[in-house]
């Protein structure tokens, strides 16, 4: 009981800090990056503060410290499902189905039959639930990481080429005029006007396809997988009530996507640090 | 309408790549059929034979369109192969999920806009839910619902279904309520409003066509949930178990309806949700 109580006193407290600390420094950027990990750190001492309260059994929910200690025990193994899944399946999944949604989109451009044909039908597209489409990649391309990275390709390359060709049209009339007085060609304003306004876009698009590509991945592999893989192991792991170790490789599968999502913003911070939405 | 004969243009000829690529797909089969029985086989019957294997690699559109008839129409609605059994399953959390999402949304978004400690703290955290990988949190949600009492399959489905549907809600409303110019908030402040108020006359009523809009992509990430929901969760009944079952028996045509059918409710799910954001909007008095 008296873990629930310690748990209670340090939500208390930093309940009361946090509330100081918003209206007192609410703009100061040390307030704006400590109190989100407060908050994070508060989420996991109440978590184990109640498992070891309320006794709850390892086989329901392991309490943050076991987890971690399940992390260091098998960092070796954790490492390999994490190559085997986000970087050998999600990873180039998502750098072919990005390069591919941004030269699709670049093509289509140039042409305005098909701009005006395929937009429609890629924003139809773009709603679908194309998850749905893991089964068959599956079965196409078998069980090792091509199938996952397939269903990436094939789930990032709709929002990609909906953002890029909504980017592609972002300049004005002026700045487009302004390259013809340059007499710029096609290919000139495309590089200097064009796809520089479109950046923001298109970063808007990457920050879907990165949350998409490790779902897709994940997804694929509960159909068929090799015996490694964050989805494979996670079930596996179930299955042999060491929930300890499926809730590291949640962990590792949570890092992932949280980080890659933390780079593309900073490198989107980097390439449009001209666009309203960065200036501080 | 200036569209509609370059969409065509589009659609038909998506349709004319899958027939040749069923052709070229298919073919190996075939050809390998022809050599077991040791006979020769021509181009044309290459073609004719591609179009309606047992179990083709890519079946050809009319396949799929017929066996879709087929499951939809031609089948009793309880039958546990009616296609609009399954739909109805996996409808059933998606709607449980849309409704428990926008309510979480829209209260996150109320507590984000009042609260400077909220919009500090849970916003980023809000962030970092969508980029974790739902689908791992998936059997660990079975389990604690398990737990806690709920025997019910949906519990668990719906949930997966919220976790992906409160965010679009959550980002137009958070921006829905803060909305209103200074102007707006200054001359609430003349009239003696007070936090209340301004809230419950201005922010809400202001936020409501972000709230709109934010509908339809959330009921489209609700169906992607639920149906990714019933992968980990040892569903027999819906959309997703309809195509981990015909993925671990190898029936091409059984993933194929289902990812259709999930397709088309999607649609119809997108399209009941912008007919009746309509509607609301005209009630309301929005201009056009």
């Amino acid at each position: 009981m008296i873990w629930g109580l310690y748990a209670l006193a340090f939500w208390a407290v930093a309940w009361a800090f946090t509330s100081w600390a918003a209206k007192k420094h609410g703009r100061s950027l040390w307030a704006q990056l400590s109190l989100p990990i407060l908050f994070g750190v508060t989420v996991l001492v109440v978590w184990e503060g109640f498992v070891r309260a309320l006794e709850i059994p390892e086989g329901i929910l392991p309490p943050p410290t076991k987890i971690y200690a399940a992390f260091q025990a098998s960092t070796e193994i954790l490492w390999i499902d994490f190559m085997q899944t986000a970087v050998k399946g999600a990873l180039r999944g998502l750098l072919i189905g990005c390069a591919a949604g941004v030269l699709g989109a670049v093509v289509i451009d140039r042409v305005d039959f098909l701009r005006r044909g395929l937009l429609p039908v890629a924003n139809f597209f773009a709603a679908m639930p194309i998850v749905g489409i893991a089964p068959i990649m599956v079965a196409w391309f078998g069980f090792g990481w091509e199938s996952k990275a397939a269903v990436v390709v094939v789930m990032v390359f709709f929002p990609m080429l909906v953002n890029t060709l909504a980017g592609l049209a972002a300049t004005d009339r002026m700045q487009r005029d302004l390259m013809a007085t340059y007499s710029a060609s096609h290919f000139q304003t495309l590089l200097k006007l064009r796809l520089p306004a479109a950046m923001p876009f298109i970063f808007n698009g990457l920050k879907i396809a990165v949350t998409l590509a490790l779902i897709g991945a994940i997804v694929a592999e509960y159909f068929g997988s090799p015996t490694r893989g964050m989805g494979f192991r996670i079930t596996t792991e179930m299955g042999l009530l060491r929930l300890d170790f499926a809730w590291a490789e949640i962990a590792v599968a949570a890092l992932a996507g949280s980080v890659s999502y933390g780079l593309i913003a900073l490198i989107e911070r980097w390439v449009t640090f001209w666009h309203p939405s960065q200036r501080r | 309408m200036r569209n509609l004969f370059p969409v065509l243009t589009v659609v038909v000829s998506i349709i004319a790549i899958w027939y040749v690529a069923a052709v070229w797909m298919n073919a190996q089969w075939t050809r390998d059929q022809a050599e077991r029985a040791g006979t020769e086989v021509t181009l044309s019957e290459i073609i004719v034979d591609t179009m309606h294997q047992d179990r083709p690699v890519l079946p050809a559109p009319h396949q799929v369109v017929g066996e879709l008839w087929k499951l939809t129409f031609e089948k009793r609605v309880t039958s546990k192969q009616s296609l609009i059994y399954h739909s109805y399953i996996t409808l059933q959390s998606t709607m449980a999920g849309f409704v428990l999402g926008i309510v979480f949304g829209v209260v996150l978004a109320m507590g984000i806009v009042l609260s400077p400690a909220m919009n500090l703290t849970v916003m980023p955290w809000a962030i970092i839910s969508q980029t974790i990988p739902v689908i791992a949190l998936a059997p660990m949600i079975v389990i604690l619902t398990n737990t806690v009492g709920f025997e019910n399959i949906l519990v668990p489905k719906a949930i997966i279904a919220a976790y992906l549907s409160f965010f679009p809600v959550l980002v137009s409303m958070v921006k829905g309520l803060r909305s209103p110019d200074a102007m707006q908030l200054d001359l609430l402040k003349t009239y003696g409003g007070t936090k209340a108020q301004v809230f419950w006359k201005l922010r809400l009523p202001s936020s409501l066509p972000y709230f709109f809009a934010s509908l339809k992509i959330a009921v489209a990430a609700s169906l992607v949930g639920a149906i990714v929901g019933e992968l980990p969760t040892g569903a027999t009944q819906g959309l997703g178990a309809r195509m981990l079952i015909g993925s671990q028996f190898g029936t091409p045509m059984m993933m194929w309806t289902a990812l259709f059918a999930a397709s088309i409710l999607a649609a119809l799910l997108i399209f009941v949700v912008s007919q009746v954001e309509a509607l609301l909007k005209r009630r309301l008095g929005a201009v056009a």
